[in-house]
């Protein structure tokens, strides 16, 4: 698997940021599983005073957390959260890493377990450039946003927008709120084919 | 010239502190009075806020750094990371290394002098604790006139020493770097202290732990003690590494060393009896197996740490098998439920439980990170 801090290459992230930050109460606990460099956190202590872990499997992420205070957890997601209480954060996330997940079911019910609440964003395979990617040439995307070949690529669970609609109901996973936003700008009108970060908000139902 | 001699603390030399009010054991004895040995490398400053305590395990003293002559083979034991502008820098932080309770490098224990007998303690001499250390240790901090420690640092058994620093003194510690370490020991790995003590106990020149006065050495059962340890210090990947099957010089169909790593063995047990006290390795053998601050909580490591308010670095090695992992992370889950300040790091290294000890540029890089990001007031 690469290295790289956001397995997507979003120029959108810091809208990203932005929503979640609002979906985060001041003063809460913050568990971001895949923090990466720890920016997310950063972001989140010096804006909301948040308690914050993060948990980073990759050495030179791992140390910039360290490097720049974040508090960080050394593991690998695919392990499961055992090493976290029930219940004991306010808010868990996931940000643009659950499409990179080999056991997707576990890591979300794991997260829910851990967290009051859950966020989870991803990049919309339905978006439409995706689709005219597959559609006109034949081949499976690569963009900005996706910016791997089928054969080295870590995303083994892309899925759409509908898709993760339907994962939250077959589960029984209450969704808070969803925004979809795509270069920075929030898309209402036919999310799944002109959004290209899906985000949500979750919670046990 | 290395790197390592030009970052160095240069020569050094031990001090003996002498505490005369008693101190009462774990185990309910008193001990009436105790020397404790130790080196420092650095300066304290002014505000005496910038100490940190290094711990030493099973076999460690307090030569933790440099030298005591030019001429000296080797370097303190942690001589890799101590010194000016190592990660553990003495230009801003005042080092404290010491011999623990029942060492034999200069503190009280079995193989010194007794002031009231003028004989050496031999079996008389007390099963002392972590808990019992801290405590001398603490001691120690109050005669140098350091109120709180910056912080404290040790692997294996001496991180137990640094988590238990902050179980026991609170208000006394801001950081502890517990590395390669456990909340408790596992079954097995008291198991192999108990075969290492059975070495040492059935030896004939044992004498019930008076051999001093027969000027007896039960160097066999150390010598054996020994060799056992260092098999579980090293993982088999490591051993296979440094070794493999290579044969010492031709097979001889014999019980002389025939392969490479029995020589290794052999001159590592010879080494350590030679030089090594066997009431304490007695001794320090059991305060690994009694360490288990859980055990008045119920088991419970979280109520355990509940008075705590240390930020921590928790360090573990993933090669690691007396100390696993998985001891360390239940330490950090601990931390978490008491919503503390850590974090953790697994290393990714070959050599085992010696892996603490190794100058890893990752680990050693790590702890410089965090070292460097301590405030000294």
């Amino acid at each position: 698997m690469k290295n790289n801090v956001y397995i997507t290459n979003s120029t959108t992230y810091r809208q990203d940021f932005a929503i979640i930050a609002g979906w985060v109460g001041f003063g809460s606990k913050v568990l971001d599983l895949g923090c990466g460099d720890g920016e997310l956190l950063t972001y989140l202590r010096t804006s909301l005073e948040i308690k914050g872990y993060g948990v980073e499997k990759d050495d030179t992420n791992w140390l910039a957390c360290l490097q720049n205070g974040t508090n960080v957890i050394q593991m690998d997601l695919e392990d499961g959260l055992s090493g976290f209480e029930n219940q004991s954060f306010d808010t868990v996330v996931l940000s643009q890493t659950l499409q990179a997940m080999h056991n997707t079911e576990e890591i979300v019910k794991e997260m829910l377990r851990v967290g009051r609440e859950v966020i989870v964003t991803f990049p919309n395979f339905g978006y439409w450039r995706n689709r005219v990617q597959i559609a006109s040439g034949g081949h499976m995307p690569v963009s900005k946003d996706l910016p791997y070949q089928w054969y080295d690529t870590p995303n083994v669970h892309l899925c759409t927008i509908n898709d993760f609609d339907k994962f939250c109901n077959n589960y029984k996973i209450s969704v808070i709120e969803r925004k979809v936003i795509t270069d920075g700008i929030e898309v209402s009108f036919m999310p799944n084919l002109l959004g290209n970060l899906a985000m949500y908000r979750l919670k046990a139902s | 010239m290395s790197e390592n001699s030009l970052n160095s603390v240069g020569i050094v030399a031990p001090q003996t502190a002498h505490f005369s009010e008693p101190l009462t054991l774990k185990n309910g004895e008193v001990l009436p009075q105790f020397d404790l040995v130790y080196e420092t490398y650095g300066t304290l400053n002014a505000s005496k806020s910038n100490a940190v305590l290094i711990c030493h395990a099973l076999s460690g003293n307090h030569h933790a750094a440099g030298k005591y002559a030019e001429t000296d083979k080797n370097a303190g034991w942690w001589d890799n990371l101590i010194g000016p502008n190592k990660a553990l820098d003495t230009n801003k932080f005042f080092v404290i290394g010491l011999n623990n309770l029942a060492g034999c490098h200069g503190s009280s224990g079995p193989s010194s002098i007794n002031p009231e007998s003028k004989k050496p303690y031999g079996a008389s001499f007390p099963i002392v604790t972590v808990e019992d250390w801290v405590n001398s240790q603490a001691r120690l901090l109050d005669y140098l006139g350091i109120k709180t420690l910056a912080a404290v640092i040790g692997g294996s058994l001496g991180g137990m020493q640094a988590l238990q620093w902050t179980i026991a003194y609170p208000d006394r510690v801001k950081h502890a770097l517990v590395i390669a370490s456990a909340p408790n020991l596992t079954a097995q790995n008291m198991a192999f202290n108990e075969v290492a003590r059975q070495a040492i106990i059935t030896d004939p020149e044992f004498y019930e732990g008076d051999y001093y006065a027969h000027s007896a050495v039960p160097r066999r059962g150390l010598r054996i003690a020994r060799m056992l340890g260092h098999i579980t210090y090293l993982s088999d990947d490591a051993m296979g590494e440094k070794f493999g099957r290579k044969v010492k010089d031709k097979i001889k169909y014999s019980f002389d060393v025939e392969f490479e790593m029995e020589s290794y063995l052999r001159y590592q047990g010879d080494k350590f009896a030679g030089e090594f006290d066997a009431n304490t390795y007695l001794r320090m053998t059991r305060a690994l197996d009694y360490y288990d601050p859980a055990l008045e909580f119920g088991g419970d490591l979280t109520a355990a740490l509940s008075k705590v308010k240390a930020q921590f670095l928790v360090v573990s090695f993933t090669s690691d098998w007396r100390f696993s992992p998985d001891r360390s992370r239940e330490i950090v889950k601990a931390l978490l439920d008491n919503e503390l300040t850590v974090s953790y790091a697994e290393v990714t290294a070959l050599h085992g439980h010696d892996a603490f000890l190794m100058p890893d540029a990752h680990y050693h890089t790590i702890l410089r990170s965090y070292l460097q990001k301590i405030e000294i007031q």
